[in-house]
């Protein structure tokens, strides 16, 4: 066992777990936090994409002392993190996610999130060749992509008004 | 776990464990690996607290300095990359997919093991097929009756480097090494490097070139993601004053246990300029040449004989692509 000592999702914590398991290994099993998924747990596919100081990484192969003092986000803390930046509800990706039926099985669709939120903290107005190149590490076996990508693009103007009506 | 924060330290801790730890650079290849049983260090050191292995700088000579736990994110998007060595840039993007470039670093890709279908497999299929040459096993399945590893050099920011002509800065117990990245390599899939495992890259160096000159990196691979190249050619030509080329090199990747550097390719397009018959004719002779020398094996994923005849197709476009600095 290794005492870790993360912050997650706002949190900090102090936890102990086998020293061979993976960050996602801890987030679902020590957490709770089964929101990351646990899909090829090899790299290949997303599923486990978690924000690690706001870039998009694989928690499958994270070992969580690399993570030690950076600031880790999950599916989880995205509803939350907007709350905090002076938001309503749930993060406008998560909104147009729901309104265009980006998801089917909904196993890729915390990765993509995340991914996206990734972007468009970057790049708030991002082209769809940018959007394609940012999901590019999440792989979608239900929706072929396209109401992901028509999602990202609206979550992109609904944060664009948000941001004139704050401003007025 | 160890996570030491300076270089020695670092270089200190292996030679204490000696073949029961391995270096941890940013893990998106030894993980996967650790998990299918290829590697089995007892134990890891992660190289993640070092800063002075981080980032990129100009010197004071215009040669470039990028340290080996530099992100490939950071690679892909550094100005003085893009601008200076636009062929490693491109290179760096198309490694994996954007999550693994966060991750994963320069040095990393630099030190990839080597890979092959036979290899690269869980402990239960490599159990059940029988070991191979490359680990716990005997017999190669690649090359019947072969005595020698021939598992393919995979990484894309090899032949981008060796186009430039970097120099890697290696410590190890008994001191630092400089090597020309040429020399870094050798045809053993087992272990494809001149160095042994307990040097640490430290840093990449990139001289600084005389003259306007660009550069290219193209990979062949089934999706536009994620994947390792199936072939990968980096180019960069240098230009004269009057726009004709006075330096050329070729390097690729993904064929066989090393990355390759094509000989001759100066003295077949020196003198020629782009737009002009001379360069197309030339390519056209370097073309058919590389088509004849290098050889892909059937040990990655991809037909063998398509991506022999994808090689002249991907040098004539890397050289084109060069061509517009």
């Amino acid at each position: 066992m290794r005492a870790y000592r993360l912050e997650v999702n706002g949190d900090k914590i102090e936890i102990a777990a086998p020293e061979h398991w993976t960050l996602l290994e801890v987030l679902r099993y020590k957490l709770g936090l089964t929101g990351t998924k646990q899909g090829c747990d090899k790299g290949d596919c997303g599923a486990c994409t978690v924000l690690v100081d706001g870039e998009p990484e694989l928690a499958c192969l994270l070992l969580p002392g690399a993570v030690e003092g950076k600031k880790i986000l999950t599916i989880e803390g995205l509803a939350p993190a907007h709350r905090c930046r002076g938001g309503e509800g749930a993060d406008p990706i998560q909104e147009s996610f729901d309104e265009a039926g980006a998801l089917q099985c909904g196993f890729c669709q915390p990765g993509v999130m995340l991914s996206a939120r990734a972007l468009l903290n970057r790049e708030p107005h991002p082209s769809c060749e940018q959007i394609a190149d940012s999901l590019s590490g999440n792989l979608c076996r239900c929706t072929g992509y396209k109401q992901i990508y028509d999602a990202v693009e609206a979550a992109a103007d609904k944060e664009a008004e948000l941001k004139t009506q704050g401003a007025d | 776990m160890e996570y030491p924060t300076t270089v020695e330290d670092a270089v200190a801790l292996l030679a204490k464990h000696g073949d029961r730890a391995m270096f941890l650079a940013g893990g998106t290849d030894l993980l996967p690996n650790m998990k299918h049983g290829l590697f089995e260090p007892e134990v890891v050191i992660g190289l993640g607290a070092i800063e002075d292995m981080k980032g990129i700088r100009k010197d004071k000579d215009g040669s470039l300095h990028i340290g080996a736990m530099t992100s490939l994110t950071e690679v892909a998007r550094s100005q003085l990359i893009t601008e200076a060595a636009p062929a490693l840039a491109q290179a760096a993007s198309v490694v994996a997919g954007p999550q693994i470039r966060n991750m994963g670093t320069l040095g990393g890709n630099v030190m990839l093991d080597t890979r092959c279908q036979w290899y690269n497999q869980s402990h239960f299929w490599r159990k059940s097929l029988g070991y191979c040459l490359k680990k716990d096993g005997t017999v190669c399945h690649v090359i019947e009756g072969g005595k020698k590893c021939v598992a393919a050099a995979s990484n894309d920011t090899a032949p981008a480097l060796m186009t430039l002509a970097a120099e890697l800065h290696f410590l190890s117990p008994s001191g630092e090494v400089a090597l020309p990245i040429e020399e870094l390599w050798k045809a053993d899939g087992t272990w494809n490097k001149n160095v042994g495992p307990d040097a640490l890259l430290v840093s990449v160096h990139l001289p600084a070139l005389s003259g306007p000159h660009g550069g290219a990196y193209l990979k062949l691979r089934e999706r536009n993601a994620i994947d390792f190249p199936q072939l990968g050619i980096a180019a960069r030509l240098g230009f004269a004053e009057d726009g004709s080329i006075f330096e050329a090199a070729v390097a690729a990747t993904a064929l066989g246990p090393r990355p390759i550097l094509l000989q001759s390719t100066t003295k077949l397009l020196a003198g020629t300029t782009p737009g002009e018959s001379n360069f197309e004719e030339a390519l056209l002779e370097l073309c058919a040449k590389a088509h004849k020398q290098l050889s892909p094996l059937a040990n990655i994923p991809g037909d063998e004989t398509y991506r022999k005849r994808m090689v002249p197709i991907f040098l004539k476009r890397a050289l084109v692509l060069a061509a517009q600095p």
